[in-house]
């Protein structure tokens, strides 16, 4: 017996994202650092894996590892669709439903293969370094690929600061960790000698891509703003947040974006998006929360398409926190390593994450709060209703929340999405209404 | 002598009452006493005790309380034990807690420290952090002064300076607690048909609520009279619980895995009474002999790093061994982070070591038992037909 099949349509070629020169700069340096990383055993290389908040890339350069981050190769499967069977993969090996969706896909990848974005497989890790920041999740996150990979694991702890404080009791510990156990180990699996003076090398060098960094997001006071903070900030924090922070490249690759964004400025431009130059900015919004990686890109259309730009997020702040003055320090090399993940967004305490999103809102002249709420993502979600309430409160613009998750697509509802984003706007566009009616009636 | 019974009945009332009046009327006795709550999982209640205050032991709302506001504040795939905490605070049930220590556990219960600051602004609130680095002179150091910032705090709290002298005497009154705990711990694995685990559950969450002094006596009754239960024994397989150590399970949840026909012969329930495995020391400087302990003889859970691999999970087969048990439940609640990314590793090291087990989540407002009864039903049948003895 035969049967009729419906021809199958080919899928609509998507148009290719328009890109300026730091975006081809970026992917060049993202290609080669994965050909670096896929090479690594038959160059000798040994590989170190850590994260990216308390990512101390400088130190991991000075025992010439490769570094390698596992949320970065997740939101690369996120961004290439793969994350979803990635996921179902660890449940189906016994992971829960309830986990963070980052380390099923990790493991779901592990189990099928373990390829990177270039078709070739990752190599395993020689060592571990569970950069404790900001995260419950990492310690276990790393205890699983320990029992995978049997490397070395080094347990860096970053105290949390539960008052808003760095305390001198914090720092010092964080330093005596360095010394007393991260170095030496890092020097054990490597087989190289620390030298400082090569961290303080680095670390000038962080400095100035940082210096750099923080010029470009700032940019987004100007009105219109020439950037978008989140979804096109993800762009700009890839390299330092990266394997590439301390590195000449990453110097580079900012000096470009910056001038790129200088002359964005002087044009009066607003941002470039996957379709090309934004049109008119009529919304100015700051964001709170990671984004979906699996539909990246329709997520950030919803907000272009309405003339949203988003001028500050909190998500860009996960791999450091710079605006507030913080720049790695070589004449403090261990303090200043301390002290970069002692601030990383997801190590401060709720209260001061309002005061930095309501502090936002001010200063970059935005409508109002949009939270994301990631379902994977506790560090980041649990509390963020209060945190919308509290700068509400504060500001006196209104909040909105839309709930989706990193890299599972079972979590992203885009009608949903869409649904409560163009209320959210049209909410804020009642508001100025109603503040203009008030205006004018005064 | 008090029955078994007469000291359940008690035990269930103040597990009953969600407004905390034995702590409230403890408060009241006289004039300048001072509470402080503290959440799962650890937390130096010695410290708390040595300033003169009572430790209130707030574990979430149970099956009993309405969460009509704690929902507010969260998304539905977080736990439920924040969200009736938040309850408990919002509708003035803690309102004569004159602080808050919100343990290093989890990323929930971390954030909880920061919204209580928020929402209760005048009621002093701590994350209180401990090290994940096990050496004296690092983690170990770093604990100690930790500690003495939670010491001068509550000496600020109280008004009154706190003395080695009296943390050496609050630690004494507390290893004799955890030590008559451990006896009712070995009691029941003993003997358990004499123990009901919800029995035991209730006795050792009375500790949350009541002076040290007071719970040391009702140990001390319980086990004279636990001998002297006529209880018969039954037929049911010996299993260790483990997962619940954060947001408890509701009491309905442990008699009906008893129901079904295992004894619970340990678990991880309210592990601040044993969370350190030794005697604190008194001899020396006592908040010294309290990081120590901590640092290199406390219990091993999912909150806590493991520095060695061949170490993971271990603790669990070191249980089984001495409590005799058969097989082991992982009960845990949904969206619970720690107790289900650990529970694979877990698993692993179970599997390795030939222990049976079986998953299962609950809520601390889980209604629905027969799911439940029937998985331990079905684990208990299977350990009892298919096992090697």
């Amino acid at each position: 017996m035969s049967t009729m099949t419906k021809p199958k349509r080919a899928p609509k070629p998507r148009p290719e994202a328009e890109k300026d020169a730091s975006m081809l700069k970026q992917k060049e340096m993202m290609a080669g650092h994965y050909d670096r990383l896929t090479s690594a055993p038959e160059n000798g290389d040994k590989v170190c894996a850590t994260f990216v908040p308390g990512n101390l890339n400088e130190l991991i350069m000075c025992f010439d590892f490769v570094n390698n981050l596992p949320e970065q190769n997740a939101i690369q499967a996120g961004l290439r669709k793969t994350s979803g069977r990635f996921v179902m993969e660890a449940e189906k090996m016994g992971h829960s439903e309830d986990v963070c969706t980052y380390v099923k896909s990790d493991l779901g990848m592990m189990a099928r293969g373990n390829l990177a974005p270039n078709g070739k497989p990752f190599p395993d890790p020689d060592v571990l370094l569970l950069s404790y920041t900001g995260c419950f999740t990492f310690m276990k996150w790393f205890e699983l690929l320990r029992e995978q990979y049997g490397c070395e694991a080094i347990m860096l702890h970053t105290p949390y600061t539960g008052d808003g404080v760095i305390t001198d009791n914090m720092r010092e510990y964080m330093v005596k960790q360095l010394k007393e156990e991260v170095i030496p180990k890092l020097e054990a699996v490597s087989g190289v000698k620390f030298d400082i003076d090569r961290l303080r090398e680095y670390l000038r060098e962080s400095a100035r891509a940082e210096d750099d960094l923080v010029a470009v997001l700032q940019s987004a006071k100007k009105k219109p703003s020439p950037i978008d903070a989140y979804f096109g900030g993800i762009y700009y924090i890839g390299p330092i947040f990266g394997a590439f922070r301390g590195t000449k490249e990453a110097t580079e690759f900012y000096r470009l974006l910056r001038g790129e964004i200088d002359e964005r400025v002087a044009a009066g431009l607003g941002p470039i998006t996957p379709d090309g130059p934004m049109g008119e900015e009529k919304y100015r919004l700051v964001t709170e929360g990671p984004p979906n990686y699996t539909s990246f890109r329709d997520f950030w259309k919803m907000f272009y398409e309405e003339g949203a730009v988003c001028v500050a997020s909190s998500y860009t702040k996960v791999g450091g926190t710079y605006d507030f003055g913080f720049r790695h320090d070589p004449d403090r090399p261990l303090e200043s390593l301390a002290e970069y993940c002692l601030n990383v967004y997801t190590n401060r305490s709720l209260p001061q994450r309002v005061d930095m999103l309501a502090n936002y809102i001010e200063e970059y002249e935005a409508d109002g709060l949009l939270i994301n709420s990631i379902k994977s993502c506790n560090s980041f979600s649990a509390g963020q209703l209060l945190i919308m309430k509290e700068v509400e409160k504060r500001t006196g613009k209104p909040g909105a929340f839309v709930e989706t998750d990193l890299v599972d697509p079972r979590y992203f509802s885009a009608s949903n999405v869409k649904n409560r984003l163009e209320s959210y706007l049209q909410m804020i566009e009642q508001k100025r209404s109603s503040t203009q009616t008030l205006g004018a009636a005064a | 002598m008090t029955s078994q019974e007469q000291i359940i009945d008690r035990c269930q009332v103040l597990f009953d009452d969600l407004s905390f009046t034995s702590a409230r009327e403890w408060k009241a006795a006289e004039e300048g006493r001072k509470v402080i709550g503290y959440m799962p999982i650890y937390v130096p209640r010695e410290i708390i005790h040595a300033a003169g205050m009572l430790p209130l032991g707030v574990l979430g709302g149970g099956d009993q309380l309405e969460v009509i506001h704690g929902d507010a504040y969260y998304q539905s795939y977080i736990c439920r034990i924040p969200r009736s905490t938040v309850e408990l605070g919002v509708t003035g049930r803690l309102d004569f807690v004159d602080g808050m220590l919100f343990p290093s556990i989890c990323d929930v219960i971390r954030n909880l420290s920061g919204m209580w600051k928020l929402m209760f602004a005048d009621t002093y609130a701590r994350y209180f952090d401990v090290p994940q680095n096990f050496d004296d002179k690092v983690g170990g150091e770093f604990y100690v002064n930790e500690l003495n910032d939670l010491r001068a705090d509550l000496s600020k709290i109280s008004g009154r300076k706190i003395t080695d002298d009296q943390i050496r005497a609050s630690i004494e009154l507390y290893n004799e607690n955890r030590k008559l705990t451990q006896d009712v711990y070995a009691f029941r694995a003993r003997e358990p048909w004499k123990v009901p685990s919800s029995d035991l559950y209730l006795v050792m969450r009375a500790g949350m609520v009541l002076p040290v002094e007071e719970h040391n006596q009702m140990l001390r009754d319980y086990l004279v009279a636990a001998a002297d239960s006529d209880r018969p024994l039954r037929d049911n397989c010996r299993v260790l619980l483990t997962g619940g150590f954060c947001e408890q399970p509701p009491l309905n949840l442990i008699k009906s895995i008893e129901l079904a026909g295992c004894y619970i012969v340990d678990d991880d329930f309210l592990l601040v009474n044993r969370f350190l495995l030794k005697d604190v020391p008194t001899e020396g400087d006592p908040v010294e002999n309290l990081a120590h302990v901590f640092l290199h003889d406390s219990e091993s859970t999912a909150a806590k790093y493991e520095p060695f691999q061949a170490e993971k999970g271990k603790y669990l087969i070191r249980a089984v061994e001495k409590y005799g048990a058969e097989g082991v439940i992982f009960a845990a609640p949904s969206f619970c982070d720690p107790a289900l990314l650990d529970r694979p590793m877990l698993q692993h090291t179970l599997k390795d070591a030939g222990i049976p087990y079986v998953a299962f989540k609950y809520a601390e407002n889980s209604g629905q038992m027969q799911p439940i009864r029937e998985q331990a039903g079905t684990f208990s049948d299977s350990i009892k037909l298919w096992s090697e003895a």
